[in-house]
């Protein structure tokens, strides 16, 4: 007995032996200060959760060898200046394999120019913004849904419910909302709305007093826009408190956060476009199910996951896979792998464009719309509510 | 209610908050020729001041604004000994840097502890509503607060020993010492009283809008405007200049995009600057 469990010892040491342990470094920036704080935080945490989660389970096998994951991060403090800096420090010093992108699209713009540069390959998240994918770089892929998708959803929900609402839009002057409310407007005025009023704010407003006395002078029954989760939250908070009489508010990225809730009764019936969301029940060929990535990440984090957190775990995901089919970390078989990518996870579609003009643009994901409502015991939940194959509660119409 | 009319009162109400966050500032520029780096952090620090309070013992808010002025007193008698009082009198560039300094150790500090993650003091009064347009309880309150203590410093400039003593000081600091006032205590005590102002401020502000430790330095930048216009050391002037300056916001944005206010508030501080060298408020120079 005690020479068969030594051989059975000997042969999983051997079976060990065979797959060499190797390290691959992966390079990105988080906002730790700055405006983009919370929702970098969120998308980081989901890196985090990927790269624990693999080397729990022994690490990325690939042609014969075990990869652990090190991540090389610094604090980027919102501030492109220093994402250009500090990306360039990961691939020179840190000497990166691979890199994930800063959050948010303005900063991912001038982290690509640094990883294109150096022929590195860089999955983003946060970075919905187009443009930065049809300047024909190479070794850029996108995790998010484009910018133009995102008020489609809540637009075609409006449409299935009020089809003569009149609309405002009312956006942070900042390059993301801008790519995303432009080709709104023209998709409003298709679907057949009235746009009533159109207006940028600056990102640091903290008075929309201004702004929200024109919304009500416009006579708007519907306001979308916001940017990030600053101002979003601030807009909200004095919509609610001038009692401004919308039947339906969605806002960009900020409602999203689980932190929303602290805004009590200015949260409610708020919706946003969405990359994911915990109710999400795509069948995943690939990694864990939506169930056990939300109940994973609450339970490390003590809270629910955002979508910024999913696609922060899904850009860890789609690379772990790139690098299985490629047998290893060469990036040019890594970006083959990428290029022919076409899977489902608890994410949703991830497709990249190979076309020469937009390589790396996404286009097999698609978004939802989410709305904050109380249920039964009152309590703030987030719910699916568009498109209505997936959704999770009826939407709440109108709002006030 | 017509559309302008309610931006104009909008306008107003949150002019009278810029007009209490120029206090301090225009108190101790006034006072000792210190032009103070650390009023916008300071206005940060108040906003917290006020969370923190509100959070351990919910209430009236506005009930908290004197604990934090207290808080406020005693930081600037530290700031005053720590950075301000061996740079009074000497050139101007030396108090700029002696007090960014303190404004980077306290934004650093504030960012250790609190990140720049937007924090929110859940405290709402019922609002005032006319026709279409409701005008919030909190901006009313924060108006009429940033009113009363003006009238009160107001009060203590010109009906006090103290408040008379830190007016000669400011006017002639070798006279003032001749006549037995201890010109040290008095510029501890203005500067004390300006940072003191500028917490108040910030505090009041936080039952407006959410916040982060960053936060103070727009109304840092307000401040200045508000304070050029209103002339050094003329604090209710200053509260009038602060609602001149919401007004003139109010006034403009239905017919404008509000992006295009800061080039508007910043082409008046040049217009001030250059007609108007001493203030609306302030002295005339001899001919």
């Amino acid at each position: 007995m005690k020479q068969l469990a030594l051989i059975g010892l000997i042969l999983l040491c051997l079976a060990d032996m065979a797959f060499a342990q190797q390290t691959i470094t992966i390079g990105f920036t988080v906002s730790k200060t700055g405006a983009l704080n919370v929702d970098s935080l969120e998308q980081y945490r989901g890196f985090e959760l990927w790269r624990d989660q693999v080397n729990a389970a022994g690490g990325i096998k690939a042609g014969g060898k075990i990869y652990k994951i090190q991540f090389a991060s610094y604090d980027d403090e919102s501030n492109s200046k220093r994402v250009q800096q500090l990306y360039t420090r990961m691939i020179l010093q840190d000497k990166a394999d691979f890199l994930f992108s800063p959050y948010s699209s303005p900063l991912t713009a001038t982290a690509a120019v640094v990883t294109e540069q150096y022929g590195k390959i860089m999955l983003t998240s946060g970075a919905a913004e187009g443009k930065t994918y049809t300047l024909g770089n190479h070794y850029l892929y996108q995790m998010f849904a484009p910018a133009p998708e995102y008020l489609k959803v809540a637009l075609d929900s409006l449409k299935s419910k009020d089809p003569k609402a009149t609309v405002a839009f009312v956006y942070e002057d900042a390059s993301f909302s801008v790519a995303v409310v432009t080709p709104a407007k023209a998709y409003a005025q298709q679907l057949g709305f009235n746009v009533v009023f159109s207006e940028a704010y600056a990102p640091n407003t903290t008075d929309f007093s201004a702004i929200i006395d024109k919304v009500i002078a416009s006579k708007a029954t519907v306001l979308l826009g916001g940017g990030h989760y600053a101002d979003g939250s601030t807009l909200a908070r004095q919509l609610y408190g001038h009692k401004v009489p919308l039947k339906m508010l969605t806002l960009l990225v900020a409602p999203d956060s689980p932190q929303w809730v602290e805004l009590g009764d200015a949260a409610i019936g708020v919706t946003v476009p969405s990359q994911w969301a915990p109710q999400s029940t795509f069948k995943a060929q690939y990694g864990p199910s939506g169930a056990d990535f939300a109940k994973a990440y609450a339970a490390k984090y003590n809270t629910p996951p955002s979508y910024e957190s999913a696609g922060g775990y899904g850009c860890g995901m789609i690379l772990q896979r790139a690098i299985e089919q490629a047998g290893g970390v060469d990036t040019a078989k890594v970006a083959d792998a990428l290029n022919a990518t076409d899977i489902t996870t608890f994410y949703g579609r991830t497709k990249f464009s190979t076309a020469a003009n937009e390589h790396g643009l996404q286009v097999g994901h698609s978004m939802i719309l989410a709305q904050w409502q109380k249920d039964k015991s009152g309590k703030l939940t987030k719910e699916v509510v568009w498109p209505l194959p997936n959704k999770s509660a009826n939407p709440l119409y109108p709002i006030r | 209610m017509s559309g302008v009319l309610a931006s104009m009162i909008d306008g107003v109400l949150v002019g009278a908050v810029y007009g209490l966050a120029a206090m301090g500032l225009s108190l101790i520029w006034g006072v000792m020729d210190v032009i103070n780096l650390t009023h916008g952090a300071m206005i940060a620090l108040g906003m917290f001041a006020m969370y923190l309070l509100y959070t351990l013992h919910a209430g009236t808010a506005y009930l908290l604004l004197l604990p934090v002025m207290g808080v406020g007193l005693l930081l600037g008698i530290m700031v005053y000994w720590m950075s301000v009082h061996r740079v009074v009198g000497r050139p101007m560039l030396m108090s700029l840097l002696s007090t960014f300094a303190v404004n980077m150790m306290v934004i650093g500090i504030g960012t250790a502890i609190w990140s720049t993650s937007p924090y929110n003091v859940n405290y709402s009064v019922q609002g005032l509503t006319l026709g279409a347009y409701t005008f919030t309880g909190n901006h009313i309150a924060a108006a009429l607060a940033a009113l009363l203590i003006a009238l009160a410093l107001q009060w203590f400039l010109y009906r006090t020993r103290t408040g008379k003593a830190i007016r000669a000081v400011a006017d002639n600091r070798e006279a003032a010492e001749l006549m037995g006032i201890s010109s040290t205590a008095i510029l501890t005590i203005a500067f004390a009283i300006g940072i003191a102002l500028a917490m108040t401020s910030g505090a009041l502000v936080s039952t407006l809008f959410p916040f982060t430790i960053l936060s103070g330095a727009t109304y840092q930048l307000k401040s200045f405007v508000v304070t050029i216009l209103a002339g050094l050391g003329k604090p209710f002037g200053a509260l009038i200049a602060g609602v001149l300056l919401g007004l003139l916001e109010g006034v403009v944005t239905p017919f404008i995009a509000v992006s295009w206010i800061p080039l508007i508030e910043f082409g008046l501080f040049v217009v001030a600057l250059v007609a108007f060298p001493q203030g609306i408020f302030g002295k005339r120079a001899a001919a």
